[in-house]
């Protein structure tokens, strides 16, 4: 299958209405015509696609007019003429329908009722033409066209509700639990195609063929073989269809991996190694701050958030607690030319509560930058079922909690405050020449459980 | 260098890391310290001289890159150990990825330090792993803590002997993590710094042999699927 950029083909150009999904993307959509003509720029193979609203059938006709740039009223009467034609437009209609991928759900459409009208009158005009042609012809009778008529109609019942089923949400769900799951009345639309085709089948069978037992019974089996194969071509189609867009994102993947590897190897390497050698003056440190807040942003990128796992998508949201703290870790690094290695055991979301904790521990960690005259800070989260602790450690000068010097009154105001307000508390070791390490605890019983860790990475 | 005692004689290591760059910078780190506790006695760029290297040299340490062509450091310990069972391997790494910490460690590294390490401070973790100990940072601490935590949802334990910390290497990988010192660590559970070392081994031995899924799972994701 081609690989189209949807984004390009899909500008229709009509007035955006309340559409049921998400649009695919964000498209401006600025031109306000009323007959959609597909933007005929550049090299890209424009497919046709089936409209999802507005459709009287299959969105056929409609999809043919968007590729076209005609109005959909011509192309209907084109197909209807053909259905004249020996039944080719029936013929044309049906492979356009099974080879033309609908389009993706949330395509804004305006479809005014009397264009529906029109279609819905034409397609029955379509219908009868085929009766009378074919009863004038007189090569086929009654008991043929009629059986088949039935076939016809629980087919493009059984397609139709294939094609809506949500043939555009290309998911992790099995495209069989998209269309067994829910919506009832699909159901039922669904047995009811397939009653028809079966009546139709057992109709034809009943009334022309005369013959002995074995014969008929080996007959019926392949007639219903036959209907069977006939209902699930939607589905094989898809299929199909989804395997070859899960093998481009798999490509997608695997490239992506490839260039992580890339830069992993040789600018984290570099990064690293700016740092060791930076010198000591003020130059030195502000290289060393500028690698290490490059090699912070890298590394995000690569592996999801520092201090958790990797696995875990970069840009997968600040919402957790370790995304928040190594947030606000870089940015203490970033301000104060240290090294702030947070490591997390464990992750919860972020409530009013825990973000007053990584207030809290930010407090800390500036401190500890500010006073303690070190160049390396470790910041330890765990998080456990009913408490979750933060350590701030530095390895500095310490100081005499008893004696609280001026510059000190921050973490006995704003931490210990915050940590209280919120029900959690602080533990302060320190002494003189021995560091600091500032422990924080939050108790978490009240609101909801931690964030399952196993399979949602 | 002169002839010192047998007991003084310095750590014989061989660097293995595929940037001839990083490999002269920790080689002119590690030889300008004031104490010369470690010589560097051979470097390798790829898997293949490493495994030469190493074979010849004999190494007491081998610092190991874990990201390298070919396999990297875990391709280099498989190919390695098994004919020089008493070199000690020490994985030098910039990732900070569990998968690859957890697979080295797995394939027989005896500790994990990160490349912004200082001079010093990699010396000190070379001259304890030649001694026998695990040397585990806080982030390293932090992963097998995590991988071995019981949370709802966690796999069953198989193996209680080798699936299980015991609380003592809980408590003592928590202060690991958060970046307290051996000696520290013995101050503040009132026990001798070698029962400290005790704790950090097994849990060494634990997390190399331990068949948890989540430790399976960071040591083989990597490239197989």
């Amino acid at each position: 299958m081609g690989d189209v950029d949807e984004a390009t083909t899909l500008r229709t150009g009509t007035p955006p209405a309340t559409g049921d999904a998400p649009a695919p993307a964000p498209e401006p959509a600025p031109e306000p015509a009323p007959a959609p003509a597909p933007a005929p720029t550049g090299p890209v193979i424009h497919r046709i696609r089936r409209r999802r609203q507005g459709s009287v059938i299959a969105g056929v006709t409609g999809g043919v007019a968007d590729h076209l740039g005609v109005d959909v009223l011509r192309v209907r009467l084109v197909f209807v003429l053909l259905v004249a034609a020996a039944g080719a437009g029936f013929i044309a209609y049906a492979a356009l329908w099974l080879f033309c991928p609908i389009e993706p759900r949330g395509v804004p459409r305006a479809v005014p009722p009397r264009e529906r009208r029109q279609g819905l009158g034409l397609a029955t005009l379509g219908v009868l033409l085929a009766f009378v042609i074919s009863g004038l012809g007189g090569q086929l009778s009654g008991w043929v066209i009629g059986p088949l008529a039935v076939v016809v109609i629980g087919v493009a019942l059984v397609w139709r509700e294939a094609d809506t089923g949500g043939a555009a949400v290309v998911g992790e769900t099995g495209w069989r639990s998209r269309w067994l799951v829910g919506r009832r009345l699909g159901l039922l639309r669904l047995l009811a195609g397939a009653l028809l085709v079966a009546m139709g089948i057992a109709v034809f069978l009943l009334g022309n063929v005369d013959l002995g037992q074995v014969q008929f019974g080996v007959l019926a089996a392949l007639a219903t073989l036959a209907g069977v194969v006939v209902i699930t071509v939607p589905w094989w189609m898809r299929l199909v269809r989804e395997l070859g867009s899960e093998r481009r994102e798999r490509i997608r993947g695997q490239e992506r991996a490839d260039i992580a590897a890339h830069l992993h190897d040789s600018v984290l390497q570099t990064l690293a190694l700016i740092q060791k050698q930076a010198g000591e003056d003020t130059a030195g440190r502000e290289v060393r701050r500028l690698a290490r807040s490059q090699e912070r942003e890298l590394r995000a990128w690569l592996y999801g958030p520092p201090g958790g796992d990797a696995g875990r998508p970069a840009g997968s949201g600040d919402a957790t607690l370790a995304a928040a703290l190594a947030t606000a870790a870089g940015e203490v690094e970033d301000d104060y030319g240290l090294r702030v290695a947070p490591v997390v055991v464990g992750d919860a979301d972020l409530d009013p509560d825990t973000t007053a904790l990584v207030a809290a521990a930010r407090e800390a960690m500036v401190n500890a930058a500010k006073h303690a005259g070190v160049d390396e800070v470790d910041v330890y989260v765990e998080v456990e079922p009913d408490t979750v602790e933060v350590f701030v450690r530095d390895r500095g000068r310490g100081f005499d909690p008893d004696a609280v010097p001026e510059d000190r009154r921050g973490l006995a105001g704003s931490v210990h405050d915050r940590m209280t307000r919120h029900g959690g508390s602080v533990r302060l070791r320190t002494a003189p020449g021995e560091g600091t390490e500032v422990g924080l605890v939050l108790p978490r019983t009240r609101r909801g459980a931690p964030v399952p860790q196993e399979e949602s990475r | 260098m002169t002839e010192p005692a047998p007991a003084e004689e310095a750590v014989s290591v061989v660097l293995v890391d595929d940037h001839a760059l990083f490999r002269r910078g920790v080689r002119a780190e590690l030889e300008s310290l004031a104490r010369r506790t470690v010589s560097v006695v051979g470097e390798a760029g790829s898997v293949d001289e490493a495994v030469a290297v190493i074979g010849h040299r004999r190494p007491d340490v081998v610092l190991l890159d874990v990201h390298m062509p070919d396999g990297g450091g875990a391709a280099v310990l498989t190919r390695t150990r098994p004919d020089h069972p008493d070199v000690v391997f020490l994985a030098l790494s910039v990732s900070d990825a569990a998968e690859d910490v957890i697979s080295v460690i797995r394939a027989g590294a005896r500790g994990y330090v990160t490349k912004t390490i200082s001079g010093r401070e990699l010396a000190d973790a070379i001259v304890r792993v030649k001694a026998g100990d695990a040397v585990f940072s806080p982030r390293l601490a932090g992963f097998v803590l995590d991988a071995f935590a019981d949370r709802p949802g966690a796999t069953g334990v198989v193996d209680p002997e080798l699936d299980q910390l015991t609380r003592r290497e809980r408590d003592v990988l928590r202060l690991l993590a958060r970046g307290w010192s051996y000696k520290e660590i013995a101050a503040e559970l009132v026990i001798s710094v070698k029962t400290v070392e005790t704790h950090v081994s097994s849990v060494l031995r634990k997390t190399q042999s331990s068949n948890r899924h989540e430790l399976s799972r960071w040591a083989s994701d990597r490239r197989l699927v």
